[in-house]
């Protein structure tokens, strides 16, 4: 009979547990279901360069941060100036997806704050960017050399989301063949 | 009589609504406006996520709207659509989650609470009778 007193505080920390929990999710973040699987196929302008079309083919061969990007997403500016610092890094090839976006606004803003893409797909209508499952801007997906999406970053590229997540996954991709 | 025309007006405010969304697609066969009626209710958009695909203006929701209606032209089957759209954004954008594992405790959550309540209610009762 004993065990009656103890039922509030058992029910009490239950839903403490669930609580707490709760304090921990981000239910903004939604998984990809696109974790695991081949890029989709896709054949967009690019916004600057000689090369004229970027396809899947492109993500070929090498690990490949893929941002997602826009003038009018104010997030996407304060992650620009990161991903200034990582463009120099060796270990994988930073390319931009401008979605839904103005291509002279875009590249205004590039020649102001710099450009850290090697190339750059323009997704105007936002079209191909729901076959990436794109909803929210900033979004980076990590793609391996054989073009399997391995990972994908909502939210901006901070130096911590850097150092504690992506970076070992760069480097883990980049020591698979 | 004021009154009453005053209580009118509010009353047709929702069906402004309604409509201001419907007047923007337009289909063939009430079929195909049926169907479009009934995937974009289902849905969820997935920048505010209380609100399903029919009742968000969020950039997103429009072009998810545009691509269903697109494809409800072509005619496309409601299941081939919900497959295109969960292969991209998952089960998330479902207001109906599919019955799997991972869903298990939220189909059968409330059951189990029912049955527990209904032993309990029964346990109580005897052991009242018992006193």
């Amino acid at each position: 009979m004993k065990i009656r007193f103890l039922l509030p505080l058992i029910f009490f920390i239950l839903i403490g547990l669930l609580l707490w929990r709760g304090l921990s999710l981000h239910p903004n973040e939604i998984p990809s279901p696109l974790i695991g699987k081949a890029s989709p196929t896709f054949s967009l302008p690019t916004l600057l360069g000689t090369k004229a079309t970027i396809t899947e083919k492109d993500l070929k061969g090498h690990v490949t941060l893929l941002n997602v990007w826009a003038t009018w997403c104010y997030a996407c500016a304060l992650e620009h100036e990161y991903l200034m610092e990582l463009a120099s890094h060796k270990d994988f090839k930073l390319f931009g997806f401008n979605y839904k976006d103005d291509n002279i606004a875009a590249r205004h803003w590039l020649k102001e704050h710099g450009n850290p893409y090697e190339i750059i797909a323009v997704d105007v209508t936002g079209t191909t960017a729901i076959d990436w499952g794109v909803y929210g801007t900033p979004e980076t997906f990590l793609i391996d050399k054989n073009s399997i999406i391995r990972y994908k970053q909502i939210g901006p590229i901070t130096q911590e989301v850097w150092e504690k997540t992506l970076r070992p996954l760069v480097e883990k991709l980049e020591n698979e063949a | 009589m004021k009154k009453a025309f005053l209580t009118l007006f509010f009353l047709l405010i929702p069906l402004q609504l309604v409509f201001a969304v419907e007047d923007e697609y337009h289909f063939n066969t009430e079929a195909a406006r049926q169907q479009f009626e009934g995937l974009t209710t289902e849905l969820r958009c997935l920048v505010c996520q209380n609100q399903n695909l029919a009742e968000s203006n969020a950039a997103l929701a429009v072009d998810l709207r545009t691509q269903i209606y697109q494809k409800v032209l072509s005619g496309q089957s409601s299941p081939e659509i919900v497959d295109y759209l969960v292969k991209r954004y998952g089960d998330f954008i479902l207001y109906r989650p599919p019955f799997k594992l991972q869903t298990l405790g939220l189909w059968l959550g409330p059951f189990v609470c029912l049955i527990f309540g209904l032993f309990y209610l029964i346990f109580y009762i005897k052991n009242q009778r018992r006193r």
